[in-house]
């Protein structure tokens, strides 16, 4: 059996991977593989406590998490091939119309 | 486990109307299209009827996760209004412009189920379903002008960050229940107000943190503020209306729940975050405002600086009960009070939307003369949103202010830099008008705006003005302090 520490600190990790993607990255796709990483990560952490605290909410929690994601992608993904129609590209930096 | 399908029917009238719009919509030729707002409009009707009926003792059901009281009837009122205003003043511009209109009101009350779910989930996983559900399909009605980039933009800037507050929100979510052990807010406000072991104690506060920097982005708090006025100015104009009201107002709901019932015990810790986000919201916000060109942007950026007002609150509770209740109500009229002054004005710029695609301040040049009926109606806004007597927004701005004086001490310096940042805001409100009465129009052609559109200014302005002359009308409200715990 794992300890729980060492599944947070898991966790801790590959929300901050999430982040760095997040910010780091500019193509929308792979940003927003990122925020599923973070998502993921929220995952990890209901499923080690609901083991630790022998309660089943965070687990069902998890498995709300995971249709909400993935509804959640069909529309990004909607969104970002709308874009990739209109402008030929979906480098995030190069959608810049709006500003101030 | 038993339901009470009373306590849930408004949720129900509305999810059946939506499953209506959607099929009917298929069905309906395509030249009749618009129909699907009558169909939409009849169901949020029914919602209303429905929800006017539950008034009296509160109801629970799911398991304790969902709670019909005072505090989730006034807020339920309040979102299926909005969403009569809303639907009203898209006709026209959704039939002109033929985009998608099936489409469109089909997940605009989606959107809006969410904002009614809102306040009466008590429970995390309650909470963030109906937060989900206002957001996610208010990413594609942003981004509804299809072949338009800039709106395509807008979605883009509101999805990515919506969907990152989302994650930040949830990993806090996950480490207060990993906490508490529970996801019920009352039982984490239980579980909170005993003590904790010193690295659960550091494990909350983080996990505060994280759902407090999510809900930030959702009310666009500084310094999360950037995507909202680039998702306003690309949306098309009637769902920024709902953006900057509807899902605000719903976010702030969620807030409060969180924060007067899960997380009182831990105010020491919270206030101060919620006093610096307050000053640098409000104090950014109307700094920003002073320099836009186009009133889309202005009203983004006045949003902004409201947000600012309404967080004030927060940073007020204490272990005082009395002190504590009169933050949470100001905070709320706050929060009703603003909407209505928000859509009037949003109204007045649908009608201007008609003939002025780039929407800037100098188009509403002469407009008095043009059209005396919208220039009284946006003067009467701008005055308001500033907070000037006998408006609304005074009275709005006058119970912030006086919580935070009674409050002393923190609650006096936040209540001078709200008085400091209101005077400053006054100019920017005040172009508007100084545009519509002394700049000579370029035509003197009477602006055309659609009936509805010019009926609901009409009203939005008559319900600011009763409210500023008739102050007690807040009184006769049932008491929300419900929520607001010994």
């Amino acid at each position: 059996m794992i300890r729980l520490p060492l599944v947070l600190f898991f966790s801790a990790v590959l929300f901050s991977a999430g982040v760095y993607g997040v910010l780091a990255r500019r193509n929308a796709v792979l940003v927003l593989m990122s925020i599923e990483l973070m998502l993921n990560a929220v995952n990890v952490n209901l499923i080690a406590f609901s083991q630790a605290l022998h309660d089943l909410t965070g687990q069902a929690f998890a498995l709300f998490v995971i249709a909400v994601a993935a509804a959640e992608v069909g529309i990004g993904l909607a969104i970002v091939i709308l874009i990739y129609r209109n402008r030929e590209t979906i480098n995030i930096d190069e959608v810049n119309l709006l500003k101030w | 486990m038993t339901i009470d399908y009373h306590a849930i029917l408004p949720e129900l009238i509305l999810s059946g109307t939506i499953l209506v719009v959607l099929v009917a919509d298929a069905f309906i030729r395509p030249r009749r299209t618009w129909l699907a707002m009558p169909i939409s409009l009849a169901g949020v009707l029914a919602s209303l009827i429905a929800v006017l009926t539950l008034i009296g003792s509160p109801r629970t059901t799911f398991n304790g996760t969902y709670r019909v009281d005072n505090f989730a009837l006034l807020f339920k009122v309040f979102f299926l209004s909005v969403a009569l205003v809303v639907l009203l003043v898209s006709l026209r511009y959704f039939r002109e412009g033929r985009w998608y209109q099936g489409e469109y009101y089909y997940l605009l009350l989606t959107s809006f189920l969410g904002c009614v779910l809102m306040p009466s989930s008590r429970d995390l996983l309650m909470l963030f379903i109906s937060l989900e559900l206002v957001s996610a399909p208010g990413f594609l009605i942003a981004a509804f002008r299809k072949s338009d980039p800039r709106s395509n933009e807008a979605g883009l800037k509101f999805f990515l960050i919506g969907v990152l507050s989302s994650a930040v929100m949830l990993y806090g979510m996950s480490l207060i229940y990993g906490v508490t052990g529970t996801t019920g807010l009352y039982r984490i406000g239980a579980a909170l107000s005993g003590t904790l072991s010193g690295g659960k104690q550091t494990l909350a506060e983080a996990a505060i943190l994280f759902i407090v920097a999510g809900f930030a982005f959702k009310v666009s708090a500084v310094p999360f503020q950037f995507w909202a006025p680039d998702t306003y100015e690309g949306a098309p104009v009637p769902v920024a209306a709902f953006l900057a009201t509807a899902s605000k107002a719903a976010g702030f709901a969620g807030l409060l729940q969180l924060m007067f019932v899960a997380f009182r015990a831990e105010y020491a810790f919270w206030t101060p975050i919620f006093a610096a986000l307050s000053i640098a919201t409000m104090t950014i916000g109307n700094l920003v405002a002073l320099q836009q060109r186009q009133i889309v942007r202005l009203l983004a950026y006045s949003s902004i600086a409201q947000a600012g007002y309404m967080l004030l609150p927060f940073a007020l509770v204490s272990a005082d009960r009395v002190v504590n209740h009169d933050a949470f109500a100001a905070a709320t009229t706050y929060i009703l009070i603003y909407a209505v002054m928000t859509l009037g004005a949003f109204t007045v710029v649908i009608a201007l939307s008609r003939e002025s695609s780039g929407l800037l301040i100098s188009d509403f040049a002469g407009l008095m003369r043009r059209a005396p009926l919208m220039g009284v109606a946006m003067t009467t806004f701008m005055v308001s949103l500033a907070g000037i007597p006998p408006t609304g927004g005074f009275w709005a701005k006058f119970l912030v202010f006086k919580a935070g004086i009674e409050r002393g001490g923190l609650g006096t310096a936040l209540a001078v830099v709200m008085l400091v940042n209101s005077v400053a805001s006054l100019y920017y409100y005040l172009l508007v008008p100084r545009q519509m009465v002394f700049v000579e129009p370029e035509t003197d052609r009477p602006l055309a705006s659609p009936a509805l559109v010019t009926g609901v200014a009409a009203l939005a302005t008559l319900a600011i003005l009763a409210i500023g002359v008739y102050p007690q009308l807040f009184y006769h409200f049932p008491p929300l302090s419900t929520l607001v715990g010994p």
